[in-house]
């Protein structure tokens, strides 16, 4: 029994029995919580990977439309790329990082924070200007959903890698230190057994041994007693109980 | 009376500009082209017009820019061919038709050298129709006072430099501002040649630019709505032509929404036209139905841009006019913007195949 799984190398004592079983007490309680907190990450990670998939999928058609509202322009008013990159003087389309605590996980989200207003909007006064503003604006929806989606996946990664953590955790607990420390119970209990049988099997036999020793001396003691009535016969008898071995023939010896 | 000379000296090229008329994709070529699956059917189906192999030696991945530059290409050279042919008066003529061109590409060198880029490399963005020869001189203006004295001194956009802006009004003014009103100058100065040449060119012409001067006009009024463009800044843009200057164009300056830019065009009925049908919903404003639910509250940009088809719709429709009178110059005017539209069609077909967007790949303007 002892012998079946790893186990600690440990001094077979009732401390350390006592210690052993805290531990694997401890391992347990460790491994519910390990396990919770992997299951709520993963419920968490699979909300994650279906908006993931919504928003790629949103991604796909706004980026369209996107470059689609871009032909529109260049259809109404011709190539206004140059102008529009000189003209735009600050940013009107900022994303901001902020954090965001999953069971103990911290996860950067992105939030987008339109200035309004823009550096360009006489681009297109002429003509096309609407267009211009209508691709602006789509562009700017396109940008938002690009944003959105970075963050889902930054988190998708992220939980993605502390959950495999969490899991080889709860693996480990589960399958290695979780028996190793049942192994080294069992081992220490068997030890601690063992001892006991034999402490109990040495007072026998020092029982056993203290009983033949009295029984002897009370022998000894009525012999004693009997010798001094009739000595000398005692002393012969015990010579020729010895024998002759050649006079009788032994079954074993063929020849 | 000028019909009795007219054809000693532009008769050859007006029967040059008659037949590259012709050579215009016809609805049924739009049909074929409209049916292409990719960038390459689209090629094959163009060679059999007159583009011809305009695009056999590009690179397979054929990009819609390209296909609008090697467009643009065969126009310019057509254009260059008459120009080279033409003799006054129609010769200023043609120049005059290159100068709407030109104020777009000094505009961007301004851009250029107010941001203190290296102007070099904009001449190559420059739109080819608008190139002259002293261009480069440009680039060597290294601030914008430089640059002012230099655009004055070498290039026929002098005189609308000269009336409408100084050196100081470059620096401060926006772009676009500066854009608009030397166009708008171009514009009265165009005007002004055509009455001079008289005839049925000053008749046809003078329908042409006018409406050229109210659509900019209208749409100068509804794109500087919620901008920082003043109303008296708006008002100086308008050109001074147009049917509907001059009482259109205050109400245009004193209007606040959309309805204030109906109530001025109240007056023309073609133009009260564009508003009543844009008021209902086109066909185009239910493809923008289709995204409203992905892209909230853009319906207002469906109203404009509803015009603008409008627009380009009515100036394709007056420069066909142009070609039923003969012994005028219009007609070369016509077929360039004809022209420009065509090529404009052509890469809005190229953009939907390539963007797979069969919807709204009826959405070009056919000429014939």
């Amino acid at each position: 029994m002892s012998g079946a799984g790893p186990r600690e190398n440990i001094f077979p004592t009732r401390m350390a029995l006592t210690n052993t079983k805290l531990r694997l007490k401890g391992a347990q309680t460790g491994h519910s919580l390990l396990a919770k907190k992997r299951d709520a990450l993963t419920t968490r990670f699979r909300a994650i990977l279906r908006k993931v998939d919504e928003a790629k999928r949103k991604m796909g058609r706004v980026m369209q439309l996107a470059s689609f509202s871009l032909a529109e322009v260049t259809y109404a008013t011709g190539d206004i790329s140059y102008l529009v990159q000189e003209q735009a003087k600050s940013a009107s389309f900022k994303v901001k990082a902020k954090q965001e605590n999953v069971s103990g996980v911290v996860l950067p989200a992105f939030e987008v924070d339109r200035v309004p207003g823009t550096d360009f909007n006489l681009t297109g006064l002429g003509r096309g200007g609407q267009q211009v503003i209508r691709s602006k604006e789509v562009y700017a929806k396109a940008v938002e959903t690009l944003v959105e989606l970075a963050s889902l996946q930054t988190a998708f990664m992220i939980l993605d890698e502390v959950i495999r953590a969490t899991n080889r955790r709860v693996n480990a607990i589960e399958h290695v230190i979780i028996p190793r420390l049942e192994n080294t119970v069992k081992y220490i209990t068997s030890e601690l057994d063992e001892m006991d049988r034999e402490e109990f099997f040495r007072l026998k036999k020092v029982q056993g041994k203290k009983k033949r020793d009295a029984e002897k001396a009370d022998k000894l003691k009525s012999l004693q007693n009997a010798d001094a009535e009739r000595s000398p016969n005692v002393v012969e008898e015990g010579v020729e109980s010895g024998g002759d071995l050649l006079s009788n023939r032994d079954e074993d010896v063929i020849f | 009376m000028e019909a009795l000379f007219y054809n000693v000296d532009a008769g050859f090229l007006e029967g040059i500009v008659r037949g590259y008329k012709t050579g215009l994709l016809t609805q049924n070529q739009y049909n074929n082209l409209t049916q292409c699956e990719s960038i390459e059917d689209f090629r094959t189906q163009l060679s059999a017009t007159d583009y011809g192999n305009f695009l056999a030696n590009e690179p397979l991945p054929i990009s819609t820019s390209t296909i609008a530059d090697k467009a643009t290409q065969v126009l310019v050279d057509q254009f260059n061919y008459l120009r080279s042919n033409a003799v006054e008066p129609l010769a200023t003529f043609l120049d005059y038709i290159t100068y709407a061109y030109m104020i777009d590409n000094v505009i961007l060198l301004i851009t250029g050298t107010l941001h203190e880029r290296d102007t070099h490399e904009l001449i190559e963005r420059c739109h080819p129709l608008g190139v002259f020869d002293s261009m480069p001189a440009l680039c060597v203006a290294s601030n914008v006072e430089e640059l002012y004295h230099t655009v004055l001194v070498e290039t026929p956009l002098a005189r609308f430099f000269r009336d409408s802006l100084s050196a100081a009004e470059l620096d401060d003014l926006n772009i676009e501002i500066i854009r608009n009103t030397l166009y708008k100058a171009y514009l009265e100065d165009f005007y002004a040649l055509c009455q001079k040449i008289g005839g049925p060119t000053a008749d046809i012409m003078s329908r042409i630019l006018a409406f050229e001067a109210d659509r900019r006009s209208i749409n100068i009024t509804i794109n500087s709505f919620g901008t920082e463009l003043s109303k008296e800044q708006r008002a100086r843009l308008f050109p001074a032509i147009g049917r509907l200057f001059p009482e259109g164009n205050n109400q245009l300056a004193r209007a606040d929404d959309i309805d204030q830019v109906r109530g001025a065009c109240e007056a023309v009925s073609e133009y009260r036209a564009f508003f009543d049908s844009s008021a209902t919903g086109g066909a185009p404003s239910n493809a923008n139905g289709s995204t409203a639910h992905l892209l909230g509250e853009l319906d207002d940009g469906g109203v404009g841009a509803d015009l603008e088809d409008r627009f380009f719709l009515y100036e394709v429709h007056l420069n066909k006019q142009a070609f039923l009178q003969q012994f005028q110059y219009a007609v070369f005017y016509a077929y360039i913007r004809l022209r420009e539209q065509e090529i404009r069609s052509l890469t809005w077909i190229a953009e939907c195949i390539a963007q797979d967007a069969k919807d709204r790949i009826h959405d070009f303007i056919p000429i014939f």
